[in-house]
């Protein structure tokens, strides 16, 4: 068994740790440096609820080692609100009602995310194979689809949407 | 972010009002079980049974104590020393909580192992030996009842001597026998054997706890993935001999349950033992495959239903008989009276004179459930059966569908209508919402389109389906979860300045209830939901209630809310009068504001009597501004619906394709459309899943198959077709609010729509049933046998 | 689900990659895109001593057209594949595979050639690589060597002919002539799945409209990728008419080795198969002549 020592950017912020190597990075985030908002649901890689940005794109952080992302820089939930400014995403969740429990929703809006920064206009057909590899088990993803539309109009066209309070929750 | 509409919120209800918990959950701040981390916690992995069915012959430890982080090593005969190594199960059976010196399935626990780290604990339960002498296996139920079955419950020969748990029957057997022998001589009868298979809730979330005992005070606290939290409590306190206000529970926040999180499972007692014995906090989370396959299984209930009619298909009598898989321990979550808990709500939208129902349940070899996935106690079975024979007895008879179910349906005159089978239902008009939701998906044009595409070779389906559920349980005369009556509770505070503070005994697993609940108090006192904050889930500060499933938040919880809400109304009445000088019955009410009558302008806002109810408060009551309520509802509610669903079918490869589904659903008051509309899309897609995708399967050895998520199929966004909604509304008389609830209408009926639309599709050439999930190859098989196979 | 302990190298070029495979050698993994292999080790139904970690040989991620070969570096990222113009214009049965790897988020990080060299009879590039004719580039201690595709697969599942020093480097497809095209479809029970039976087809087409080459390959009807040989050669020298190709697609059918499981009885596989390669060979035909 060895140890490592590794130094990753998460949402702009260097951390740096001693993981054995086959440390999953989802538990590093969660177990080691307390971010847990990334979330766990299947062992197998199938249902996304672990999403994250690794050098911009989206993987499933059950399936890479802490090891692994040595070096690279990483997004989570936690970074997407910005200076008290809620992401477009975020917004459209909340505004289209795309969550109930909440347990899926960081995992399918890093994938979102990512789907975003691909296509920046995507049909709904290109959204929903833009979030197959994401299981929701409450919202039947019409919501989903809706949340993600209103946030890709309002990263096109950011002056067309009222602009978020940054409040939240109400 | 956007509020949902311009100026000041004054009423709460039927607003899409935006969820006020999404504030935590868009940040990656929401509290889930797994997110708990305390000073010293340790993990626990269980070691689980590889066999369906052995003795245990031995079980060495040694080596798992050895291995590096590991705390201790819990066996069934270490609690069996402590006396808890059996529990109690909601259907008053006895569970093992580690077998002692018998598994009886796949993925039984054997061994608790607590470590410094989830990856000591996991190595600590690989270095386990257990030493078992197989035995042999009952899968099917049909054979459980052999007179060469093995006894798989020993344990409680006494007062069970073979495999058959109980024997339950309703309904007036004779009646029904004599109106099936007058439709066989001057009438129909139609029959059909069907199987609503074994599955799983699968929240995305799966179960776990941390358990932390505190030796100085001698309190334990369980955070833990609770549907019902209190009567949790309840039950850990009977189990586990500690006095019951030293224990407190806590549901955090909860990823999903569907009736998974109802039951007490063995890790959660484990976790409390290893807590005890080790002095430290202690978390056990499952593992998806430790999910899937050994926590609350639904369904699994082999059906044989029958109808009796006349010539023109009008309905007489329905004859069932079910044989319910249990598997091997009976823990079902089912009130007392009825085994079969509200099964016998299968005479559905129709006017049966007669009705007879029958279930045997039994022992087999598999996990122990038969909780309610996302539905009212085994709804769902009933709903599919009816839904399905409606269907058989159109073809019949020679009749549409539709045609059959407008001819059947309770008129909407006779409600409250009691049927055969002893239900009263509340209200209901069925013929308006099935013939709304054929003018909205154009019914007749849809007919019109199959005909020409059968024509040419195609294959098209359209499918109904038009149910009634029943939700809201109590009442507690006749309802209960391990004894404690199914009433709900509110407590409301209003502080000084107007601002309410409200606790509820439900508890919330996505429903929003910290939205609709604070959207109720505020219609009842005229202020935003914005000043109402709505708590739940921490039984030392929650009113004791008895949980959230089988749709009973809004029906019951919901009803207690009004009620408490109706109570601080009543007595900021009497404060208005004392500080306006004026009698109580000089008073009128206008949202948010007593005024005396024939002078508007003369009025005090509820925050005015708010802040009077502690700085001036009439000598002649108690101060303060707080009421708590404790519901037992009168009835149950009977929401219901109409679902049309179309169908392709590809006759190459047996692929469904569903082109269209529109539900019409009738939940009485709506209390907030917009997640009205959410719970619908997810309980549709709940009802799409064991349709076509979802199934617990076992192999002839009690092998689980399908125990991860890349064999238990929950459907993508690929799968889930945009569905389409629309709504009647139809008040419940008996709830305050005239509310009914809606989280697993769609659940409920949604599945048969699917079923009925692919058997349409197959209809002319003679198909009556396939069993759910249609899969591309039960399809290609009856294309193949039909001819109609290409490529 | 754990994985049991191991140690880890990060391979900083092929040559380090491969200094490490050859000093761990049948103990050591290599760690690509690690989506067969990390759940193998969750499950702990893989036990490696050392994993070799190559996803920073960043000059094994290219996709490039040269001397009439389509060169794909090992490490490439199925989304890359997918998203690649090159791909899409010039070998739509590459595009047509990638996209129904696994699901999109996978695809961000699977790869190609870990795809390739997991030899699972269930994964989708094997059997379009076989229908294309493929040469896979093994880099060993003493240099490259090229191994076709057909001789990759041996009869076990989950087993190449890679040595336990060798490192998959490189996929080479010979480059579409003028009338050639091919197809991949697959059959899933749901999106995101492995196959209920996959077929890549890819034909070569003369000036006349003749058959001057056929690959077809089949995906999870059998412990190996299944290269249908039988029916490759009924389509040599035909017009590809609708019957010839009703022929090839039954006789496809009968080199399928299908087991009931989980995805359906044999026959329903085996009926899959040939539904799949009339399918597969009309659109591989239609692209050939230039349609989609």
């Amino acid at each position: 068994m060895s140890i490592h020592h590794i130094r990753v950017t998460i949402n702009g912020k260097l951390y740096e740790g001693d993981v054995e190597a086959r440390t999953l990075l989802v538990h590093w985030l969660r177990d080691s440096l307390r971010l847990t908002g990334t979330h766990i649901g299947c062992d197998t890689s199938s249902c996304g609820a672990c999403t994250i940005l690794v050098d911009g794109k989206a993987v499933k952080s059950c399936t890479m080692l802490a090891v692994q992302a040595d070096g690279r820089e990483l997004l989570t939930v936690e970074g997407l609100e910005q200076n008290g400014k809620l992401h477009p995403l975020q917004e459209g969740f909340h505004v289209e009602h795309a969550l109930q429990c909440g347990y899926c929703t960081p995992g399918m809006m890093m994938a979102a995310l990512a789907l975003l920064k691909r296509n920046p206009d995507p049909s709904e057909q290109e959204i929903r194979e833009g979030i197959s590899g994401n299981l929701c088990r409450c919202t039947g993803y019409v919501n989903i689809v809706k949340a993600i539309q209103y946030a890709a109009q309002k990263l096109r066209e950011p002056e067309q949407v009222p602009a978020g309070s940054g409040g939240g929750g109400e | 972010m956007t509020t949902t509409s311009a100026g000041p919120h004054v009423h709460g209800l039927g607003e899409p009002y935006k969820r006020k918990e999404d504030a935590r959950f868009i940040r990656g701040k929401g509290n889930y079980v797994d997110d708990i981390q305390l000073p010293g916690m340790l993990y626990a992995d269980i070691v689980r049974s590889p066999y369906a069915h052995a003795l245990i012959k031995s079980i060495d430890i040694s080596k798992a104590l050895q291995v590096p982080g590991v705390v201790a090593v819990i066996t069934g005969k270490d609690l069996e020393a402590a006396g808890l190594a059996w529990m109690p199960t909601l259907s008053g059976d006895s569970e093992a909580v580690l077998a002692v010196d018998r598994v009886l399935y796949q993925m039984q626990e054997v061994a608790f192992v607590v470590a410094e780290s989830r990856y000591a604990a996991a190595d600590g339960a690989a270095a386990v030996e257990v030493d078992y002498e197989p035995l042999p296996v009952v899968v099917d139920p049909h054979k459980a009842l052999a007179p060469d079955a093995p006894l798989l419950r020993p344990d409680k020969k006494d007062r069970q001597p073979t495999n058959q748990i109980y024997h339950w029957e309703t309904g007036d057997r004779a009646a029904t026998d004599a109106a099936f022998a007058e439709a066989e001589q001057n009438g129909v009868v139609v029959r059909q054997d069907m199987y609503v298979p074994r599955i799983h809730p699968a929240p995305i979330e799966t179960c776990g706890c941390v358990a932390d005992y505190n030796a100085a005070t001698g309190k334990l606290t369980v955070w833990m993935t609770s549907q019902a939290p209190h009567a949790h409590r309840t039950l850990f306190a009977i189990v586990s001999g500690l006095p019951e206000h030293r224990i407190r529970v806590i549901s955090p926040d909860v990823g999903g349950g569907f009736g998974n999180k109802v039951p007490i499972y063995p890790g959660y007692v484990c976790a409390v033992v290893a807590a005890l014995k080790t002095g430290r906090p202690v978390k056990w989370i499952e593992d998806r495959t430790e999910n899937l396959t050994s926590t609350g299984f639904a369904r699994d209930y082999h059906i044989h239903a029958e109808i009796a009619a006349d010539k023109e298909g009008t309905v007489k009598a329905l004859r069932v008989y079910t044989l319910a898989d249990h598997g091997a321990f009976d823990a079902a979550a089912q009130p007392t009276k009825f085994p079969a808990g509200l099964f016998h709500i299968c005479t559905g939208s129709y006017d049966f004179k007669h009705a007879h129902v029958a279930v045997d349940a039994v022992h087999t070899n598999k996990a122990p459930g038969g909780i309610a996935y996302r539905c009212s106690f085994r709804v769902t079975e009933a709903s599919y059966l009816i839904e399905r024979m409606m269907d058989t007895l159109a073809r019949e008879v020679g009749k549409d569908p539709a045609e059959i179910r407008l001819q059947n349906f309770i008129k909407p005159e006779a409600f409250p209508y009691r049927s055969a089978l002893g239900w009263t239902y509340d209200s209901g008009n069925y013929e308006r919402a099935l013939r709304l939701a054929m003018e909205k998906i154009g019914y007749e044009e849809l007919r019109r389109e199959q005909a020409e595409k059968r024509a040419r070779g195609e294959l098209m389906g359209i499918g109904i389906s038009s149910f009634t559920e029943i939700v809201g349980a109590g009442p507690g005369k006749h309802f209960d979860i391990a004894g404690i009556q199914m009433f709900d509770s509110c407590e409301i505070r209003v502080h000084p300045t107007g601002k309410v503070l409200a606790r509820i005994g439900v508890q919330t697993q996505g429903q929003g209830h910290e939205t609709t609940f604070a959207q109720i108090i505020a219609a009842e006192l005229g202020i935003s939901p914005d000043d109402v904050d709505v708590e739940h889930g921490d039984t030392d500060t929650a009113p004791y209630g008895l949980g959230t499933y089988a749709s009973r938040s809004t029906p019951v919880g919901g009803a207690a809310t009004a009620v408490a809400a109706r109570k601080i109304r009543d007595k900021a009445r009497k404060i208005a009068a004392y500080l306006l000088e004026v009698g109580e019955e000089d008073l009128e009410w206008e949202p948010g504001r007593f005024y005396v009558r024939g002078s508007p302008s003369k009025g005090k806002t509820i925050q005015e009597i708010a802040f009077a109810a502690y700085t001036n408060c009439p000598p002649y009551l108690e101060p303060g501004l707080e009421a708590v309520n404790y519901y037992d509802p009168p009835n149950l509610t009977y929401p219901f619906g109409s679902y049309i669903c179309v169908v392709d079918i590809d006759r190459g490869t047996g692929e469904v394709h569903i082109r269209r589904f529109l539900a019409v659903d009738d939940c009485g008051t709506v209390i907030n459309p917009m997640i009205v509309e959410g719970q619908i899309h997810g309980g549709l897609t709940q009802g799409l899943a064991p349709a076509l995708y979802e199934q617990l399967a076992y192999d002839e050895n009690g092998n689980v198959l399908g125990s991860n998520f890349q064999d238990y199929l929950i459907p993508t966004a690929m799968e889930t077709p945009r569905w389409e909604t629309a709504r009647t509304v139809t008040p419940s008389p008996h709830h305050p609010i005239g509310a009914k609830g809606v989280g697993e209408s769609p659940t409920v009926g949604a599945p048969q729509a699917i079923a009925n639309a692919v058997v349409d599709a197959l209809a002319h050439v003679g198909v009556r049933h396939i069993d759910i999930p249609i899969t591309p190859w039960k399809v290609w098989a009856i294309l193949k046998e039909k001819g109609l196979a290409t490529a | 689900m754990i994985p049991g302990p191991f140690d880890y190298q990060v391979a900083g070029s092929v040559a380090e990659a491969i200094a490490l495979l050859d000093q761990h050698g049948a103990d050591a993994k290599v760690l690509a895109g690690g989506h067969s292999l990390i759940p193998l080790l969750r499950f702990r139904l893989a036990s490696p001593a050392v994993l070799v970690d190559i996803n920073r040989l960043r000059d094994l991620e290219y996709i490039q057209e040269a001397d009439g070969t389509l060169h794909i570096g090992a490490l490439t990222r199925e989304v890359d594949l997918e998203a690649s113009d090159l791909i899409r214009r010039r070998y739509p049965i590459l595009a047509d595979t990638a996209r129904v790897i696994a699901d999109p988020v996978v695809r961000n990080w699977a790869t190609v050639g870990g795809n390739l060299a997991h030899a699972d009879p269930a994964n989708d590039h094997p059997a379009t690589m076989l229908a294309l004719g493929a040469q896979l580039v093994a880099t060993g201690p003493a240099g490259q060597r090229l191994i076709p595709i057909e001789h990759f697969f041996t009869d076990s599942s989950f087993e190449t002919t890679l040595q336990p020093n060798e490192l998959l480097t490189e996929i080479r497809v010979p480059a579409p002539s003028e009338r050639s095209g091919g197809a991949y479809l697959k059959l899933e029970r749901k999106v995101g799945d492995y196959a209920i039976a996959g077929v890549a087809a890819y034909v070569v087409l003369d000036g006349a409209g003749h058959v001057t080459y056929a690959g077809i390959g089949l995906t999870n009807v059998g412990p190996t990728p299944i290269k249908a040989r039988a029916a490759e050669q009924l389509l040599l020298g035909s017009t590809l008419d609708d019957a010839v190709i009703a022929q090839a697609a039954r006789q496809a059918a009968a080199e399928a080795q299908p087991v009931s499981d989980l995805r359906g009885p044999a026959d329903y596989k085996r009926a899959m198969v040939e539904t799949l390669t009339m399918r597969a060979l009309r659109q591989a035909r239609s692209r050939a002549t230039g349609g989609a």
